[in-house]
């Protein structure tokens, strides 16, 4: 299968406005974030040709699948793609191998029952093959829906709220499943959400809806690291994100160390395995900012960095700093007294301090032979 | 006494409109429940038309259609070469007409009844529109469709105002059994009457039972 990227343009005034243009290349996960209503499941809903909207484009690859200006629209049976729905809508009178088998028409007969079990066998169904939904738990019903969804070797997968149904123990293994996924399957995955969580531990990147619109857009390392964004401070708290691998694992004291584009960090962890690719996140809280190298300290991270934005909004009462260490933009949140205490401007050279324990490792693959985790 | 050829018209006229009446109902059904199209209110309207129509109302009006002077009789009368009224092919086709509401609304409510997201994931999983209706969407109908052809066998058993407005009384063509228990009362033969309106006391419970036993069978398939 070629490599197609995604693009998408929609736009209309109603019923539901849309304006919205993005693109997704392969092993990319996109999250489309917003409120409910904010026309998140539209969207999908136009890329699998469920929707059409007054003007829309919509390209997998070479392949146009909308082109409302040609008056082209390809029915979503002739499009590959794969739908993960809310409620995952399985096909209630077929087992989880015959959902799976649905999706397989493209096959020849004789090897559907052999690609089902294998689907199944991905996403660790393996001893449920003979199950009818109304006899899985949710979390397997959704990993019926996602083995039936990579069942059409689809050229673009798309998840809406895939988590928003399940507990947050299942919904942590699902996530490190799905992150495993992408980097196996290589096709632009477009993920629904309104929980700033799933964007943070699976989204590369992040465009954030409201009524249709695009608000922002972008890498979410790089939206993570703005401090003006203020719709994000209240939904989860500023925190930055970043990517790090592990470089050394350090079982006897119960940490690991990460590097960075910017350097090393120690963080609190046992469960990784060396040269894992980690995601990061440090809350903008948890950050102490030092003029001068402290010593004496019970905390394992000093990080140094010069300024390079202070952002004040009157809304809140803590001001933002914004610190370039290495590549990465940490942000740390201080209160105005220590602004003037401090004599913090940009360009000057600061030391920023975090505790072990506030350095959150948030997607963490420990390779492709276990199962669950 | 029984009247055996009236039980045997009756089981004919029963079959025959579940037969010709089935898949035109889950055709109808399905287009009802699943497109949108213009002049859908209408078609509802009309399909429920025989419910609130009185018998003999809706039984005066086929006769007049399937009369030699109307366009439908004239014209069945030269390719069969026999009238269409008072005969059993014209019985059959009132029979099927009257019973249209009882196939076409369970029928409309079972499509209707599975969810939207599931017709969208069928199409998302490659299927065409055709094996989605016949992979997906029949079976999930299949106890409502199920219940229609039930429905409609045992409420032809009891047909009466059509029968007599469009059949007549006809021994062995046209007189059915019900038409038959209002024959002997007329007579004052009791017994007969009686034993009858037994039989088809009999054929009623026994076809709804069935119709229990099957959807609860079917019932456990919808997850």
């Amino acid at each position: 299968m070629a490599k197609r990227s995604l693009s998408v343009s929609l736009r209309q005034t109603g019923p539901i406005p849309l304006d919205v243009d993005f693109a997704c290349d392969p092993g990319d996960v996109l999250a489309i974030f917003g409120p409910s209503g904010s026309g998140k499941t539209t969207i999908l809903r136009a890329i699998a040709g469920l929707y059409r909207p007054t003007q829309a484009s919509v390209r997998s690859g070479a392949e146009t699948w909308t082109d409302t200006a040609a008056a082209t629209f390809a029915p979503p049976h002739r499009r590959a793609v794969g739908f993960v729905f809310q409620e995952y809508a399985l096909f209630p009178h077929l087992t989880a191998a015959g959902n799976v088998i649905a999706a397989l028409g493209h096959r020849p007969r004789a090897e559907r029952q052999t690609r089902a079990e294998a689907l199944l066998n991905l996403v660790h169904l393996a001893g449920k093959m003979s199950q009818r939904p109304h006899e899985l738990s949710g979390g397997e019903r959704q990993r019926v829906a996602l083995a039936r969804a990579l069942a059409r070797e689809p050229a673009v997968l798309l998840l809406d709220e895939p988590f928003a149904a399940v507990d947050r123990t299942v919904r942590r293994r699902l996530q490190d499943e799905i992150d495993g996924l992408r980097r196996t399957l290589d096709i632009p995955l477009v993920l629904v959400t309104h929980d700033f969580e799933d964007v943070v531990r699976l989204a590369t990147h992040v465009l954030i809806l409201e009524q249709g619109r695009t608000v922002a857009s972008g890498p979410v390392t790089a939206l993570m690291s703005r401090p003006d964004l203020s719709w994000l401070r209240e939904a989860v708290g500023l925190g930055t994100v970043f990517d790090a691998i592990v470089a050394r694992t350090l079982p006897g004291r119960g940490l690991v160390e990460l590097t960075f584009d910017g350097g090393a960090l120690l963080a609190a962890h046992r469960d990784v395995t060396m040269g894992t690719r980690v995601r990061v996140r440090i809350p903008a809280r948890e950050v102490i900012l030092a003029t001068r190298e402290p010593e004496g300290l019970s905390l394992h991270n000093v990080l140094s960095g010069t300024i390079s934005t202070i952002h004040a909004d009157p809304a809140f009462d803590h001001v933002i700093v914004q610190i370039a260490v290495g590549r990465v933009l940490l942000l740390a949140e201080v209160t105005r007294d220590t602004i003037g205490r401090l004599d913090l401007v940009i360009g000057k050279h600061v030391h920023a301090l975090i505790k072990s324990v506030s350095v959150d490792l948030l997607t963490v693959q420990t390779g492709h032979s276990t199962n669950g985790r | 006494m029984m009247d055996w050829r009236a039980l045997n018209v009756s089981l004919s006229l029963g079959i025959g409109t579940v037969v010709l009446l089935l898949p035109c109902g889950v055709w109808l059904g399905h287009a009802l429940a699943a497109r949108r199209f213009r002049g859908k209110s209408f078609v509802e309207a009309l399909v429920a038309v025989p419910l609130i129509l009185p018998p003999t109302v809706l039984g005066f009006y086929l006769l007049v259609a399937f009369g030699s002077r109307s366009p439908l009789g004239a014209a069945f009368e030269s390719i069969a070469g026999q009238a269409l009224a008072f005969s059993f092919p014209g019985l059959l086709l009132a029979s099927a007409i009257a019973n249209i509401p009882f196939v076409v609304q369970p029928i409309q409510r079972g499509f209707e009844a599975i969810p939207p997201d599931v017709r969208d994931a069928a199409a998302c999983c490659g299927l065409t529109p055709w094996q989605r209706f016949l992979r997906i969407e029949v079976p999930l109908a299949w106890p409502s469709i199920l219940t229609a052809a039930i429905l409609t066998f045992a409420h032809t058993l009891g047909e009466f105002g059509v029968v007599l407005m469009v059949g007549g009384n006809l021994p062995g063509e046209t007189r059915t059994l019900s038409v038959a228990i209002y024959d002997r009362m007329q007579a004052f033969d009791d017994r007969g009457a009686g034993i009858m309106a037994a039989t088809l006391l009999v054929i009623a419970v026994v076809t709804l039972t069935a119709t229990t036993m099957l959807s609860r069978r079917a019932g456990p398939r919808r997850g």
